[in-house]
């Protein structure tokens, strides 16, 4: 029961020459497919930036209401290792922008170098990550049963030398929420990165089996969206949890 | 067979540089305004500014973000819908963190 | 009585030999499908499933409250089964119902399309939900958790010793899910609809689904995060919400709820969508002040984020926070009041007649006006002291998502079974059950309103003997509730064999879904259609009739 006043068909079938192999059945045309996949990669990236969002809610509600303990707990973090990881990052993101610009372009070797680039940065922002991570566990910070906030109720002649103040028994425990935190957030954003990188590897494999040269690049460039928004994330955990009050 | 369509497509009416490519001289330019701002940030953050410290630390960070969004991630050539979408997810991460805050800012505030 | 349905000739009529139920066979045809109608199938069997868990539940409770003391069961046992309640009716039943079931199977033929954006997304969903379902089964077998549905710290990070952790996670996947078809929805409006099929031609059940959508997507990742920071905090020791380490329990609480005051919205905004399309269909009249609809949906969805806070009045917050969230909480009942006048002049003379669907649909004006105004006592915050952790705001939410939502959701089912199906409900009975789950429903939930402004508190086992009276019609009402939902469950069942043939349009709907066959076929269109009408154009269609033969659909 079609009726002509509601429903002019169109002309019905196509042959399979007309268009490539890689655009799904659903969809009527290759431009249709890839801004659907990027309109939905931008919506996913929403919800991650709601997801963060909690945790920046409460940071900024416990800096502010226990701000002696945030500045000296932000005080044992390595800001050399910090502002490594920053640029780390930064960089991986230019190296994989430059990925997509060798995807749209056709440039098979650049594409490869620059995914290679980006795992190496990937990971070895991990590996600072690690290790920092090491230092806080040796330092008791790791919140839970082994925390001691003895650290900053007593700090040792190199904090004092450096302008630390010991903190009131209250305020130094304290730093376990900045901690908690720290953990969380830094945590998430690992968890993240691991996750990326995984991903990066699979597409690497597939690069350098000749993928992505046939203006199928759709997989590139939100993989690269993804990869550029872990990268907004740390440019703000960096300053709110590395930064506080260095003047002291 | 999208020809037919075009009048009527509901999902037309991209800008002209739908298919812009962004080239690799906008992203060094891009990549070294972040190193600035980072840099920038790491020194602020040895400046005694007082209540101005945070302030200048998230407008630096919200500007190198901007510059992410914008370029590497191509926003600025996108259509009107991306640049909405982008701006809802902002707006909505606004409202949380803001309505929150006002709870525990006002607290204290006078005895009712 | 009269009827609009309109039926082919039974003697020679047959459902379509090819459509998406029979286009493949097998088991793997169905749990690997793409097919977004096979999908909305699988999960209208799931969420009933659990619908039925979280029903027996609630037969617990009220079977529990039928005396004062707590004799059928332990205090304990009893915090446990009205959280399960909660649980599974709020994240595995209310929030998928509509948009996972009707939205699945119809958004993608109203617009035109052969299939929402990211079919493996939406089968990948599928199996979240199911996760998300299992474990939640699986923590209340082993035990089950007493925190109540919203798991408030700090006892459910600290003085509880159920289980917290696994039903967190269970949630926080099922989550995902909610958010992919949010997602999926969102994509599709945008980039799948026909030519021809503009914004405002869009019918008004895909609206209300975007606006839910975008909810979905926004609201959603929050709870997530929430959930998370619970289970750290019960596992490592993460002290964010703990005072005695220096965090704040009310911080859990703004960040639950800024997820679950927009969930409400979630969960009715779908309702909404069903009962514009039933209104319009049974009084064959367009819908009265279509664009008001619409942007009150967008509306509704928007103001839904500011008013989280009305959940926590009594919890800690600031005075200037409780001033702020009342005065927003009234504003966001008026795009709500809206929709009811529209409906309300919609009907207007209109051709009425009381089809199955049509007896849901007035069900759900009445109830859901009701619980809606209730909610407006309790967004004022004065009121809202006294009435808060009563009876009041336990009727209240039932209202709206018993009398409301789930109303909508079987007005949807029984509206669009022979567009699914191929196959009519039997009318008699499905009307007589809508009669009863109407009947049921009241005496069940308005002497709660009652015992909730005489007092008697939420989440108690025991309660003075005073409120006893009351408690015995909820319960009784409860039970006649019980035989209103087993019915359709049955005559639905049967209708699949033994149903009438239905034809493509048996309601002589205006829409694109009355356009194809029923069941569809697996690609919904043979030609991708190009929309010149306007929609809910029954006038056009009136005209149409005067000329047309009936033949089998």
């Amino acid at each position: 029961m079609s009726d002509s006043h509601a429903i002019a068909t169109a002309e019905a079938g196509h042959d399979h020459g007309e268009h490539p192999a890689y655009l799904r059945h659903h969809f009527v045309s290759l431009e249709q497919q890839q801004e659907t996949a990027s309109f939905g990669m931008w919506l996913f990236l929403l919800t991650e930036i709601m997801f963060f969002g909690g945790l920046f809610t409460a940071y900024l509600i416990y800096r502010n209401w226990y701000y002696p303990a945030f500045v000296a707990a932000s005080h044992t973090l390595n800001i050399f290792e910090g502002s490594l990881n920053t640029l780390i990052l930064i960089t991986s993101s230019f190296t994989m922008a430059m990925g997509v610009w060798c995807a749209e372009t056709k440039r098979r070797q650049g594409l490869i170098i620059s995914l290679i680039l980006t795992l190496i940065l990937g990971l070895g922002f991990l590996g600072v990550k690690a290790d920092e991570y090491h230092e806080k566990y040796v330092k008791h910070h790791i919140p839970g049963h082994t925390f001691s906030p003895q650290g900053f109720i007593h700090p040792d002649q190199e904090a004092l030398k450096g302008g630390e103040k010991p903190l009131a028994p209250d305020m130094a425990a304290k730093t376990e929420v900045y901690f908690s935190l720290y953990f969380a957030m830094t945590g998430m954003h690992a968890v993240h990165m691991i996750i990326g990188i995984a991903l990066l590897c699979g597409m690497l494999w597939k690069a350098t089996r000749g993928a992505y040269m046939d203006g199928n690049i759709a997989y590139v460039e939100n993989f690269g969206l993804y990869w550029h928004f872990v990268d907004i994330v740390w440019i703000f955990l960096f300053p709110l949890l590395y930064l506080i009050s260095r003047h002291q | 067979m999208s020809e037919q369509y075009k009048d009527r497509d509901p999902n037309s009416g991209h800008p002209d540089g739908e298919h812009h490519i962004v080239g690799p001289l906008t992203y060094l330019t891009i990549f070294g305004c972040l190193l600035v701002g980072t840099a920038l940030t790491i020194g602020a953050s040895y400046l005694e500014l007082g209540p101005w410290n945070p302030v200048l630390a998230i407008l630096i960070a919200v500007i190198k973000a901007t510059l992410v969004v914008l370029f590497f991630m191509h926003i600025k050539y996108s259509s009107k819908l991306m640049k909405l979408t982008v701006g809802a997810g902002v707006f909505t991460f606004l409202i949380l963190v803001g309505m929150s805050l006002s709870d525990y800012i006002s607290r204290a505030w006078g005895q009712w | 009585m009269s009827t609009i349905v309109s039926l082919p000739d039974q003697s020679t009529a047959r459902v379509p030999k090819r459509n998406y139920l029979t286009n493949e066979n097998g088991l793997m045809s169905w749990l690997l499908t793409g097919d977004h109608k096979r999908i909305a199938i699988l999960y209208l069997i799931s969420i009933t499933f659990f619908f039925f868990i979280g029903g027996a539940l609630a037969g617990l409770i009220r079977l529990e409250l039928l005396t004062p003391q707590s004799d059928l069961m332990a205090s304990d046992t009893y915090n446990k089964i009205f959280t399960m309640h909660g649980v599974i009716m709020i994240f595995l039943f209310l929030v998928p119902s509509v948009p996972a079931t009707l939205g699945n199977f119809l958004i993608p033929i109203m617009i035109g399309a052969k299939d929402l954006a990211f079919p493996k997304i939406n089968l990948l969903s599928w199996y979240l939900y199911l996760a998300g379902g299992t474990m939640t089964l699986a923590a209340m077998i082993t035990g089950g958790v007493d925190t109540g549905w919203t798991f408030t710290t700090p006892m459910s990070t600290h003085f509880s010793n159920t289980n917290v952790v696994t039903t967190g996670l269970a949630i926080f996947i099922a989550g995902f899910s909610s958010i992919f078809t949010g997602l999926n929805f969102i994509v599709t409006v945008h980039r799948m609809r026909a030519p021809g099929m503009t914004w405002f031609k869009l019918p008004l059940f895909v609206w209300a689904h975007y606006a839910a959508s975008v909810l979905m997507v926004l609201g959603t990742p929050v709870l997530a995060i929430t959930l998370v920071l619970v289970v750290l905090e019960r596992t490592i020791g993460i002290g964010v919400f703990d005072p005695t380490k220096g965090g704040d329990p009310i911080l859990f609480q703004h960040l639950f709820w800024f997820y679950s005051h927009p969930a409400v919205y979630i969960m009715i905004l779908p309702g909404f969508g069903v009962i514009s399309e039933v209104i319009s269909t049974f009084s064959r009249k367009r819908i009265f002040g279509y664009t008001a609809v619409a942007f009150s949906s967008m509306a509704i969805a928007v103001f839904g984020f500011f008013v989280w806070a009305h959940h926590m009045f009594i919890m800690g917050v600031s005075n200037y926070a409780v001033l702020v969230f009342s005065l927003l909480t009234m504003l966001v009942a008026v795009p709500s009041a809206i929709k009811i006048f529209n409906w309300a002049f919609t009907l207007y003379k209109g051709s009425i007649t009381f089809e199955t669907p049509m007896l849901y649909a007035f069900g759900f004006m009445g109830l859901f006006t009701i619980g809606g105004l209730t909610g407006v006592f309790l967004g004022s915050a004065g009121t809202d002291i006294h009435l808060t952790e009563t009876y009041f705001i336990v009727a209240h939410f039932h209202f709206v998502m018993v009398g409301g939502m789930l109303m909508a959701f079987l007005s949807g089912i029984h509206f669009w079974w022979p567009k699914m199906t191929g196959r009519m409900y039997p009318e008699k009975i499905s009307q007589l059950a809508a009669v009863v789950t109407f009947i049921g429903f009241n005496l069940t939930f308005f002497p709660q309103f009652l015992l909730g402004m005489l007092g008697m508190p939420r989440r108690y086992a025991a309660y003075p003997q005073e409120f006893q009276v009351l408690n015995v019609f909820s319960t009784a009402g409860a039970t006649i509730l019980g035989v209103g939902y087993l019915l359709p469950m049955i005559y639905l069942v049967w209708s699949l064999k033994y149903g009438q043939v239905a034809g493509a349009n048996p309601w002589q709907a205006t829409g694109l879904e009355w356009q194809i066959q029923s069941p569809p076929l697996t690609e919904n269109f043979t030609t991708i259609p190009i929309v010149t009408q306007d929609v809910y154009d029954y006038e056009w269609l009136e005209r149409q009739k005067e000329h047309e033969v009936t033949h089998v659909g």
